[in-house]
């Protein structure tokens, strides 16, 4: 929210990075590659890095509704194909990106790669979805972190029933191994007091409008 | 009748004035308020002033102890403190959390009778705290510059003191701290009512004014690796603390409302979780608290979670009063705010409800059997002794290990089977050629004034290495 408010031309006092290991690249083949979202942005550069590696990448970019759609120019530039949805169909398909991949697969497309990054119910849909096909699919995990550092062991994930520092390890897994229902569960480890610091904050800017 | 003069009688230690047990749970600021004028000085007229003082040699950095204590005896309270910093970058910190029992004070002459040891510790904090609150803080000679440039990774005790030392002896010095603050385990880990920031803040103030220069947000082993390091600097070094929190390995132990101390206190501290919605980052405040663990850390931790509001904060520790390694001032102000102590208990299973958040723990009864190798009496679980406590928050306290941030990206690196980076002991050398390492990323996890002792050994053998580079190429 406070980040959101600065207006143009702010400055943030301190960004640390990049931090957590790298993207593994290699030559797949075929790469369906699924942004949700703001989990658009790190599929850009991916989807490059994977196209300058010789493989095919295809696109799928969603979103709630057409203007919070980004990235599309870019990633036109390194997909040989790029699908947008819309949850409200105002831009693209209408409905979810796992739905356009559900096509792809139906349409028996042969995919060897698959990369989401987005809401976890999106990483979690496409994961199962693929895992039928055993198609290799990596999800960009999001858990709730302090440092980034390995220090706090806060972003634990469990990767095939062994507990991981998301922070350090990842932020990419195999998303057949990830246990989803925990991820989800200590995600709303702080949804509560959220919920209280963006009513307060709130108030405190109905407040401040009036003085002015 | 006997004519012998009746020996003066020599005063007790004197106390130090602290908060009320009562009144500090209810807030985060220090406990010990420290001595006045008077009472250091009624302290100081006790030290019996050795011609070979002990305490010199208990100190890791070899404070001239005896001549301080002299200093704040004749009421030159500045002088003394500035006798401290001849020897000591960072004398309000260590006065405060040095384990002063088992080093300068255990050797106390005084102590060796039936009287108690010159409290040092205290003395030195009111010599630091004094000088402060004059206002300017001298700063001492600095040597002429040397043109060389050391980059010091992580800004806590090991990299501070080594930061001092060598900006004095001439050298550039850049330091990088990969949190957005400046103090590493001084600003994270320990707790605001131990070691209030604001000290830190100026002891931090007092490396600029000797020129050092502090980066922060820099995590190196990432943005950049050490070797990017060596091509810039003529020497490197590594003070980035242990940093890998060690977990149970038992069931339940990634519920929500299991956490590692490090992010615990990291939450509470560096965070200030306490002031939440003020502050940004929040915490669980539980009603019923573990801390697993019996070193400070645990302490600082169970401490943290009565002053969030826990109706019971409780210490689980497998093994027994005996052989708790926190120091005794830190288990005595624990038990008067009312920590309670489950002593030879240990968990075994988390137990979470449908929503994976912890609402219990299996806890297991010990009894003390054979001494294992460091001497310890060895914990035995007593089978069948398993009972189940209601619990919402639980903090794991059971120490660090090696983080591998660093290691991982310097594979030319050596390090020993736990990850901890191989030097000379005397030197803190390490096997690359103008690489040095000290403190718990050394020697796993120990106290505050080690690390500093490492950082300073390795201070005066990087000037020692940077000085003979510049004499070869003459």
């Amino acid at each position: 929210m406070k980040i959101a408010a600065l207006p143009v031309g702010d400055s943030i006092e301190q960004i640390a990075g990049p931090l957590g290991k790298p993207t593994h690249i290699e030559n797949y083949g075929t790469c369906v590659v699924l942004g949700g979202g703001y989990g658009v942005a790190p599929v850009v550069p991916i989807a490059k890095a994977l196209s300058d590696a010789g493989n095919e990448v295809i696109a799928i970019n969603g979103a709630r509704t057409k203007a919070a759609v980004i990235l599309i120019d870019e990633l036109a530039k390194v997909c040989s194909r790029v699908q947008i949805c819309t949850d409200d169909g105002t831009l693209g398909h209408h409905g979810f990106v796992t739905e356009v991949l559900q096509q792809f697969l139906d349409e028996g497309m042969a995919i060897d790669f698959v990369l989401a990054v987005g809401p976890t119910p999106m990483m979690r849909a496409v994961a199962e979805m693929t895992r039928p096909h055993g198609i290799v699919t990596m999800v960009s995990l999001n858990p709730i972190m302090v440092d980034g550092t390995g220090m706090c062991g806060g972003c634990r994930v469990e990767i095939g029933g062994e507990t991981k520092f998301a922070c350090v390890d990842g932020p990419e897994f195999d998303g057949h191994l990830v246990n989803f229902e925990l991820l989800m569960a200590r995600q709303k480890t702080y949804t509560d007091a959220e919920v209280e610091a963006h009513a307060q904050y709130e108030q405190t800017c109905k407040l401040e409008s009036k003085i002015e | 009748m006997s004519k012998k003069k009746p020996r003066p009688k020599r005063l007790p230690r004197q106390s130090m004035p602290e908060q009320d047990p009562q009144e500090r749970i209810r807030n985060f600021n220090e406990v010990a308020l420290g001595y006045t004028p008077q009472l250091a000085q009624a302290e100081a007229s006790r030290c019996l002033q050795c011609k070979d003082p002990k305490c010199v040699e208990g100190c890791p950095v070899a404070v001239d102890i005896s001549g301080f204590i002299k200093l704040v005896h004749e009421g030159d309270f500045v002088a003394a403190a500035r006798k401290i910093k001849e020897t000591n970058a960072l004398p309000a910190i260590c006065g405060r959390v040095c384990p002063q029992e088992t080093q300068c004070e255990i050797v106390c002459v005084l102590g060796k009778g039936k009287h108690e040891p010159v409290a040092v510790g205290r003395l030195e904090r009111f010599a630091a705290d004094y000088e402060r609150a004059q206002g300017e803080v001298a700063v001492p000679e600095i040597e002429p510059a040397s043109g060389k440039r050391v980059a010091i990774v992580g800004s806590g005790p090991a990299g501070l003191s080594a930061a001092a030392d060598l900006a004095k002896m001439g050298h550039e010095v850049v330091v990088f701290e990969a949190l957005h603050e400046l103090g590493g385990v001084l600003v994270y880990g320990i707790p605001e009512f131990r070691l209030p920031k604001a000290i830190l803040g100026q002891e931090v103030e007092y490396l600029r004014k000797l020129g050092v220069e502090f980066r922060t947000s820099q995590v190196i082993g990432r943005a950049q690796t050490v070797e990017e390091l060596l091509q810039e600097y003529d020497a490197v070094f590594i003070g980035t603390g242990a940093g890998l929190p060690r977990f149970l390995g038992v069931a339940g132990e990634n519920l929500v409302g299991v956490l590692s101390a490090n992010e615990y206190l990291t939450r509470a501290n560096l965070m200030k979780a306490y002031n939440w919605p003020q502050s940004d980052t929040p915490t669980i405040r539980g009603r019923c608290v573990i801390t697993v663990g019996g070193g400070n850390v645990a302490m600082d931790a169970a401490r943290v979670a009565k002053r969030l509001g826990a109706q019971h904060s409780y210490i689980v520790y497998r093994r027994s009063f005996e052989e708790m390694p926190a120091r005794l001032e830190e288990i005595h102000h624990a038990e008067e705010e009312g920590i309670e102590f489950m002593l030879l208990t240990v968990p075994v299973e988390f137990l979470g409800d449908e929503e994976q958040r912890l609402r219990g723990a299996i806890i297991q009864k010990m009894e003390l059997g054979e001494p294992d190798e460091d001497g310890r009496r060895r914990p035995v679980p007593i089978e069948g002794s398993e009972f189940e406590l209601p619990v919402d928050v639980a903090v794991i306290a059971i120490g660090s290990g090696a983080n591998p941030l660093i290691s991982s990206t310097t594979p030319e690196l050596a390090v020993n089977d736990w990850g901890y980076i191989t030097t000379d002991e005397s030197t803190g050398a390490g096997n690359i050629p103008g690489v040095y390492a000290g403190g718990d990323i050394v020697t796993g996890a120990a106290t505050v004034i080690e690390a500093m002792g490492a950082g300073r050994r390795a201070a005066a053998a990087i000037d020692d290495y940077l000085r003979g580079q510049a004499a070869e190429r003459q």
